[in-house]
């Protein structure tokens, strides 16, 4: 159970104009800008629930991701993740977290795949029997065989991403965040990700919390939508409800023209 | 196995993060074969320039040049252990690209993590490199030569002495990583900081060659307890209680290093800002 209410969160931007002098000027006197990435949000999800995390870029998504993931403390407002606040005790919570970022990569480049899932075994203190069993179930269902014993640095973007999900659910977390995991995939790819994870949540009931820009991710796996946008909360509902005629991806573009974000 | 402790499971995975890292470092062949030459033509003009030094005024010459030949050998064999600019790139990437929330998303203890890591580049760096050059240094003709201590007593001294000064250099340089989070970019820090411990920690002359008043001072600073202290105990320079003490010295940076460091790691945690993505 995933809840969240009233949360806020504000960066700093230091801002200067172009040229020389604005840049001398910036070093004595520094104009900075507070940005409100989320403005009092709230939201609640249920234990086995699959929902689509969506908004223009720069909404929030990732910074929602990341307060839950525990990384990052948000200025106010109250949150818990069955039962923790994430950012309290944040190693006891992130042992019951997967999390994928799609544009980065949590794998060791020089060594093969495997030696990146044998560490993760040992941070996670994952029982042997039960990382076995999860490499082999993984293994099979995201097809890595050969790939383990390859240098990550060596995979092709698909490959490295099955790898990646792989490796965030190794110590068969109930939770997993994914964001944007289909980024720069190509269609099969697409297509193998999307069916793994329907898969997962249907079999291992894992709460799973996907960001995407991709509306066809969104489609395939998840059944509720959260719409964002300028740090705000607009929509929360089921998906069936706004996929009206023309197509989810028209659907959308006319909601974040409506809300003018 | 699995009764076992809380506190042995918890190293596990610092245990295990070394292996890797280890493993890892071992396979950088070609760069260890090219840092054994340089060591190799480094280690013998610096002995040279002493040398002439030597054979000009032998009456100041602080230190026997035997003394001196060996703690330039073992200087250089050992050097991935003691060097504060043999920082890790990565880790300053994952500070400011915001790798590092992958990191943060681990039940693991960040400065821990990067503690077992900087460690095991060290040793494996210099567990390369260090026997060739030791090997070579032993059979060189006679003002050249590598000595060995004089008793066993010494060489175990030495070895503690070692372990705590490759320490002392990696939570020194923890402190600057942790700094890095707080900056823009870690590049001034990291280039003051490292001058400054060449030239204090006796990298550029052995601290003897300074003067009198100045080497006691500096042998007080956390920088003096890195490869100073080793080296000096291997040639002989310092030995008995001298040496005990220094060592104590280097026990005690050890423990206030170690405490700062992890009090900036968790103002770092609590401020952090992740850019992008």
């Amino acid at each position: 159970m995933i809840e969240m209410k009233n949360i806020r969160k504000t960066y700093r931007v230091a801002k200067r104009n172009a040229g020389f002098r604005e840049a001398v000027r910036s070093f004595f006197q520094r104009d900075c800008e507070t940005i409100t990435a989320l403005d009092d949000v709230s939201f609640s999800i249920e234990d086995g629930e699959t929902v689509g995390y969506i908004g223009p870029n720069g909404a929030g998504k990732s910074t929602t991701i990341k307060i839950l993931s525990g990384i990052l403390i948000p200025d106010s407002g109250e949150c818990l993740v069955d039962g923790r606040v994430p950012w309290k005790n944040r190693i006891e919570h992130v042992a019951g977290i997967g999390v994928v970022f799609g544009q980065r990569s949590q794998l060791w480049w020089d060594v093969p795949v495997a030696d990146s899932f044998e560490l993760l075994r040992d941070i996670y203190s994952i029982p042997p029997d039960l990382f076995l069993r999860n490499r082999e179930e993984l293994t099979e269902l995201l097809d890595l065989g050969e790939i383990l014993r390859t240098p990550a640095r060596q995979l092709s973007l698909g490959q490295r991403m099955r790898c990646e999900i792989a490796a965030s659910l190794l110590h068969s977390p109930d939770i997993l965040f994914l964001d944007e995991p289909t980024i720069g995939l190509d269609a099969v790819s697409k297509i193998a990700v999307r069916e793994f994870i329907v898969k997962l949540n249907s079999e291992r009931k894992t709460t799973i919390i996907l960001t995407t820009h991709d509306m066809q991710d969104i489609e395939a796996i998840t059944k509720r939508i959260i719409l964002i946008g300028k740090g705000k909360i607009l929509l929360d509902g089921d998906i069936s409800d706004i996929s009206g005629s023309g197509g989810i991806d028209r659907t959308v573009a006319e909601l974040y023209r409506a809300y003018e974000i | 196995m699995t009764a076992l402790p809380g506190f042995l499971s918890k190293w596990k995975k610092y245990i295990s993060f070394f292996r890797l890292r280890f493993a890892m470092g071992l396979q950088y062949r070609t760069a260890a074969l090219a840092g054994i030459a340089t060591q190799f033509v480094w280690g013998f003009m610096e002995i040279s320039v002493f040398y002439a030094f030597n054979k000009t005024d032998p009456a100041a010459f602080p230190m026997g040049f035997d003394q001196l030949a060996s703690y330039i050998w073992m200087q250089q064999a050992f050097l991935a252990l003691f060097m504060t600019w043999f920082m890790e790139n990565e880790i300053f990437d994952s500070i400011m690209d915001g790798n590092i929330c992958y990191e943060l998303c681990r039940p693991i203890d960040i400065y821990d993590m990067w503690f077992a890591r900087s460690i095991a580049n060290r040793t494996a760096r210099a567990s390369l490199r260090c026997i060739p050059i030791l090997l070579v240094a032993f059979f060189l003709p006679k003002p050249y030569a590598m000595t060995l201590p004089t008793d066993f007593l010494t060489f175990l001294c030495f070895a503690v002495a070692m372990l705590l000064g490759m320490t002392v250099t990696a939570t020194a340089c923890m402190l600057i990583y942790m700094l890095s989070f707080f900056t823009v970019s870690p590049q001034g820090l990291k280039i003051i900081f490292t001058m400054t411990a060449e030239l204090l920690q006796g990298s550029v002359i052995p601290l003897p060659f300074f003067p009198p008043r100045v080497q006691k001072l500096i042998e007080l600073l956390p920088f003096a307890a890195m490869e100073n202290v080793p080296l000096r105990i291997y040639s002989g320079h310092i030995s008995g209680g001298a040496a005990v003490k220094a060592m104590l010295l280097q026990v005690l940076w050890i423990t206030v290093l170690i405490a700062i460091g992890k009090f900036i790691c968790r103002r770092a945690m609590k401020k952090i800002t992740l850019q992008g993505g």
